[in-house]
């Protein structure tokens, strides 16, 4: 192993290669990169086109979140959560606020619940286009940035209404939700959901057939499910991969377990399938909220929380299914007011460390097609 | 006892205990420890923020009237009684305490580690078991292989200075098979080597040189241990309680950047 | 002087075969105008029309509707830094661009707008055209090599061998095509009088006029073996112009940017002007071969006779066909009138508002010049070539806003693996077909 600074790379070699043997190049996709979605380096070592190895260098965007966590109240650190996965915040804010109320042993009331499935679901949508647009347009498709942005305009206008935020939402509180449904809440979801769900048509009539788009992705990337589950992966990769799980179903949180909604499969665990895999769940995610819309009973929306939260000496581990994979939070308590450790489990970080496993073997231009495909968001990477 | 402090914020001489002072819910900066001095405020109730030595002495003498009344309906019960000389921070709320946890995967543990497994409990619905750090590998290994426990959820670790064994390594595992969580936990001293996981789980891999960047835990048989967040020439371990929570590696920002640190 | 400028406009030919080199000149100068101008359009109805399927605007700002955004791109592209980089190449360098622009160009001077109206006429057109566009490769190699740095040089590279496959099925699609002119006044779909003395012909007025006597243009000749080799020859055309789907040595979101990388200012407005010359070089190629050139649809179908007075004299159909450049621009200048009436009515947008009614009305002006008989007859096959290469144009930027990138081996194997074999195929049928009937 060549030990360098921060700068240098740990590619690993043979223990009888000198410099002279290597024919290989060695390419640096910088952490400025139109492809990587934030700032990730990675420093590939190339036979011609063919990719041998890789070396994810992270932390670019490291922000001690975990650090701060020890310093804030528990309340106080609820919008610190958000800034982590940021296209998907009302889910960390959701896997949080369901942590600190385990830790009370308290649980939100059911109409909180349901306005909770219901912006995590939207959230979800957003999360999904922001995948496809970027990852559509690393491939060389153009129009479907602007397809799923405009749809997520929509979104975010509804999450802009109920708290006052478009991507950092802090929407939750601990206990429950601090916002009332607004009102035409429901109604305006509703139009949403009838408009939106002729636009994932629309998507699908942009790449799902399209030839170049399926040789792009076909085969590219594959994992199977038992390098998934070796990896740790997580998520739409895990399912496109053929493992059929969802946290959703599996050990469900927050009431979803009072809807009714399929877990979409793939079959190759390439590329190709994790896209399926994502516009199927565009389509569950839409279900879901329409069955929530429908049946929001009426009640408190938050339930008895002390004001000053001091969960009692302990510690729980509490996951949700974010849009990434699993989000699991990991938070300690030692009676007082502030967490002693809150670990946060990134799905995307781990997803990451499946990268070199996948690119192995493939083209340079395959590289960028796969980080893509991964569905990385530095911000919960680096935390 | 909370009314003793109350003293402290107001002139000793003339408040009646039951006089409601607005407390101050403000975060002390950089504090850390074991055992928190957390703030209190309740908005009905005499309030009595501050936890420091002196104010106890001084409000001593206003002994408790009623130990009652402030353990009222939002605390827990907080242990009352006969003021000691030198009263001690106010504990924390109790909670559940965990319940052991009877499976056959513990009892055969004990079996073949008798004191090895030191504990294992079920606290709020989730199990865990603590055990002793050299049958850690053996124990991840029954996990993994016998148990079914095949995907690897979080590998982390949880600092206590003030214990003889300050690093608290937490493994996360779950079983497709049996739709179960469990964590294995397992302290360490500090510089102490420890086993890695990646021959159970190559999962781990990532997430030990974030255990191993964050708290200095050195992994043994670790393929690549590196620091994965932090750059390669940083000094220090940030999660560790000691280190502060503005504080830098000044000089790796005076070399690398060319600026003071703390900027 | 004037007897030289007379001399020519009574001959049925075009200036290079006349020999007079006045006239060649004025007609060199009109068609580098006229691709300067086809290229500063192309790159106004790329921004609008890629916008507008991306559901956004495009520029609005710089003259109404962005109409004078190419203006200010070219001012902005000249008046930038000349950064040429530490240990490149300097003659090589300067060259590059250069040699790129003059290849793109210098096929203008077979292209034909009109049964005359082309700068010369040399009988061999199509194999001089694509001889010279294959040189513009030369000059792509040079600009990696010369820029000192890997990432242009693996991109030249990738361009360069993207380019030569391509042109393999390009001239292969293109010798059926020329197979097709050696079937006047046979065959079946043959016109049985007036064949050519010569049978079969590479110069370019000489196809089109080809198309004419057989009375079909060669798209549909032996249908579907002209529709196929025109498919063939128009995805290669685009693989031979680096544009998408195959624009992979140029892409932004690849690991190896394109081989103008290092150019800046106007090196690289060279290497544009160069690449959409290409582009409507190439198109015009199609057009030529395939699509009849200049001869409008249903060209020997004239209509009954009408007469009228001082105005026209001939079929009515012709009549109906010749009328349309006239529309076309009243069209245009209908365009800029409804825009200019929703213009909204603020005083920031006065200035915008009026050019767009000056606009429209010089184009409504154009187009009653060209209700003028003397013009009117003349420019009929300009028009048509011009609405048919703009056609192609359209397509070129559709498929760029339609399609993701080929990744550089698939690239590769769609030019050798599929094109090519097609290709020849389609050769060896044309030439069964065109022997046996």
């Amino acid at each position: 192993m060549t030990k360098g600074n921060a700068y240098t790379y740990h590619i690993e070699r043979k223990a009888d290669e000198t410099f002279l043997d290597s024919t290989e190049l060695i390419l640096n996709m910088g952490p400025q990169h139109p492809s990587t979605h934030g700032v990730l380096r990675v420093v590939l070592k190339l036979d011609g086109e063919k990719v041998l190895g890789t070396d994810c260098v992270i932390g670019y965007l490291h922000r001690g979140v975990e650090k701060i966590a020890e310093n804030r109240t528990y309340a106080m650190f609820n919008p610190y959560v958000d800034r982590m996965d940021y296209t998907a915040a009302v889910s960390n804010g959701l896997g949080y606020c369901l942590a600190v109320e385990k830790l009370l042993n308290v649980e939100a009331p059911p109409r909180a619940q349901f306005i909770r499935v219901i912006l995590t679901e939207l959230n979800r949508l957003a999360s999904h286009q922001v995948w496809l647009g970027t990852h559509a347009l690393d491939i060389g498709a153009l129009t479907p940035l602007f397809y799923a942005f405009r749809d997520r305009e929509e979104i975010l206008k509804i999450f802009e209404k109920y708290c006052g935020a478009r991507l950092t939402t802090h929407a939750f509180r601990i206990g429950g939700c601090i916002y009332e449904a607004y009102e035409g809440f429901e109604k305006e979801v509703t139009d949403f959901c009838n408009k939106f769900e002729p636009k994932i048509d629309e998507y699908e009539e942009l790449l799902t057939t399209n030839r170049i788009w399926v040789e792009r992705t076909k085969g590219v990337g594959i994992l199977s499910g038992q390098e998934c589950i070796e990896l740790g992966v997580t998520g739409p990769v895990l399912r496109a991969s053929g493992v059929k799980w969802d946290l959703r179903k599996a050990q469900p949180y927050s009431g979803y377990d009072k809807f009714d909604f399929d877990i979409p499969v793939g079959a190759n665990g390439d590329t190709y399938d994790r896209y399926l895999v994502r516009i199927a769940e565009l389509r569950q995610s839409v279900r879901i909220i329409r069955q929530a819309v429908a049946g929001i009973p009426e009640g408190p929306i938050m339930a008895k929380v002390p004001k000053v939260i001091k969960p009692p000496a302990g510690e729980v581990y509490v996951s949700i299914e974010a849009p990434k994979g699993e989000l699991g939070y990991f938070i300690v308590s030692d009676g007082s007011t502030q967490p002693y450790r809150v670990r946060v489990r990134p799905p995307s970080f781990v997803n990451l460390q499946a990268l070199d496993k996948m690119v192995r073997g493939q083209l340079v231009a395959d590289v960028v097609a796969v980080i893509g495909t991964l569905d990385i968001v530095l911000g919960e990477v680096d935390r | 006892m909370p009314e003793e402090i109350k003293g402290s914020e107001q002139p000793a001489s003339s408040n009646a205990p039951e006089q409601p002072v607005k407390a101050d819910v403000q975060v002390a900066p950089g504090k850390s420890g074991d055992v928190a001095e957390g703030k209190k405020a309740e908005d009905v109730k005499p309030a009595a923020p501050a936890v420091k030595p002196t104010a106890d002495t001084v409000a001593k003498p206003s002994a408790p009237a009623a130990p009652g009344g402030p353990a009222a309906a939002q605390q827990p019960a907080k242990p009352t009684g006969p003021a000691p000389a030198k009263p001690a921070a106010p504990k924390p709320p109790e909670g559940p305490k965990p319940q052991p946890w009877d499976a056959p995967v513990v009892a055969r543990l004990k079996a073949m580690y008798g004191s090895g497994l030191k504990e294992a409990s079920t606290y709020a619905g989730q199990n865990y078991v603590v055990v002793d750090k050299t049958i850690l590998s053996e124990v991840l290994r029954i996990f993994r292989e016998d148990e079914q426990f095949d995907f690897c959820v979080d590998v982390t670790a949880v600092h206590y200075p003030k214990r003889e064994e300050q690093f608290e390594l937490v493994y996360i595992l779950y079983s497709f098979a049996r739709n179960e969580r469990v964590r294995v936990k397992a302290s360490f001293k500090d510089g102490e080597a420890v086993p890695s996981a990646v021959p159970f789980w190559p999962t781990a891999n990532w997430l030990e040189r974030e255990a191993f960047d964050m708290f200095g835990m050195k992994f043994e048989g670790h393929p690549d241990l590196r620091r994965i967040l932090l750059p390669e020439d940083w000094t220090g371990h940030p999660l560790r309680k000691d280190y502060g929570i503005l504080q830098q590696d000044t000089e790796w920002v005076k070399v690398h950047l060319g600026i003071e640190s703390g900027q | 002087m004037l007897e030289y400028l007379r001399s020519y406009m009574s001959q049925p030919v075009t200036p290079g075969e006349a020999g007079n080199f006045l006239w060649a000149t004025i007609y060199i100068l009109l068609v580098v105008a006229g691709v300067s101008l086809a290229v500063l359009f192309m790159n106004w109805a790329e921004r609008k029309a890629l916008a507008h399927m991306q559901i956004r605007l495009g520029p609005m700002r710089v003259g109404p509707h962005g109409l004078l955004q190419p203006i200010a791109d070219a001012v902005k592209l000249l008046t930038k830094e000349d950064i040429v980089p530490v240990g490149a190449d300097k003659l090589v360098f300067y060259l590059a661009p250069v040699l790129v622009v003059i290849t793109a160009w210098t096929v203008f001077l077979v292209v034909p707008f009109g049964p005359t109206y082309a700068v010369t006429d040399m009988n061999i057109g199509i194999l001089f055209m694509l001889g010279v566009s294959s040189l513009g490769v030369l000059g792509i190699v040079m600009a990696g090599w010369a820029s000192n740095s890997h990432y242009p040089l693996l991109g030249s590279l990738r361009s360069s061998a993207q380019m030569v496959s391509y042109e393999v099925a390009m001239g292969l699609a293109i010798v059926s095509a020329v197979m097709m002119t050696a079937l006047d006044g046979h065959g079946l779909y043959g016109v049985a009088a007036n064949h050519l003395e010569t049978s079969g012909t590479l110069s370019m007025i000489g196809i089109v006029n080809s198309q004419a006597e057989q009375g079909t243009w060669f798209i549909f000749k032996f249908f579907p073996l002209g529709l196929i080799a025109f498919v063939v020859f128009a995805i290669a055309m685009i693989a031979e112009t680096n544009r998408a789907p195959f624009d992979l040595p140029e892409a932004e979101s690849e690991l190896v940017a394109g081989f103008h990388t290092e150019y800046s200012g106007f090196r690289w407005s060279l290497f544009f002007l160069a690449e959409y010359s290409a582009m409507v070089a190439v198109s015009s190629i199609a057009v030529t071969l395939w699509l009849g050139g200049w001869l409008r649809p249903f060209a020997s179908v004239h209509g009954p006779q009408i007469t009228i007075p001082g105005y026209w004299q001939g079929g009515a159909l012709d009549f109906a066909f010749s009328l349309l450049p006239a529309l076309t621009f009243f069209l245009l200048a209908g365009f800029c009138f409804i825009g200019f009436v929703r213009m909204p009515k603020l005083p920031a947008l006065r200035l915008q508002t009026l050019g767009l009614g000056a606009f429209g009305a010089v184009l409504a002006l154009v187009a009653l010049f060209l209700l003028v008989p003397a013009v009117r007859d003349r420019v009929q096959p300009i028009y048509w070539f011009v609405v048919k290469v703009s056609v192609f144009m359209y397509l070129y930027i559709w498929y760029r806003g339609t399609f993701p990138r080929y990744r550089f081996d698939q690239l590769m194997k769609v030019g050798w693996k599929v094109l090519l074999p097609i290709a020849i195929g389609v050769l060896v049928a044309t030439a069964v077909l065109g022997v046996a009937l």
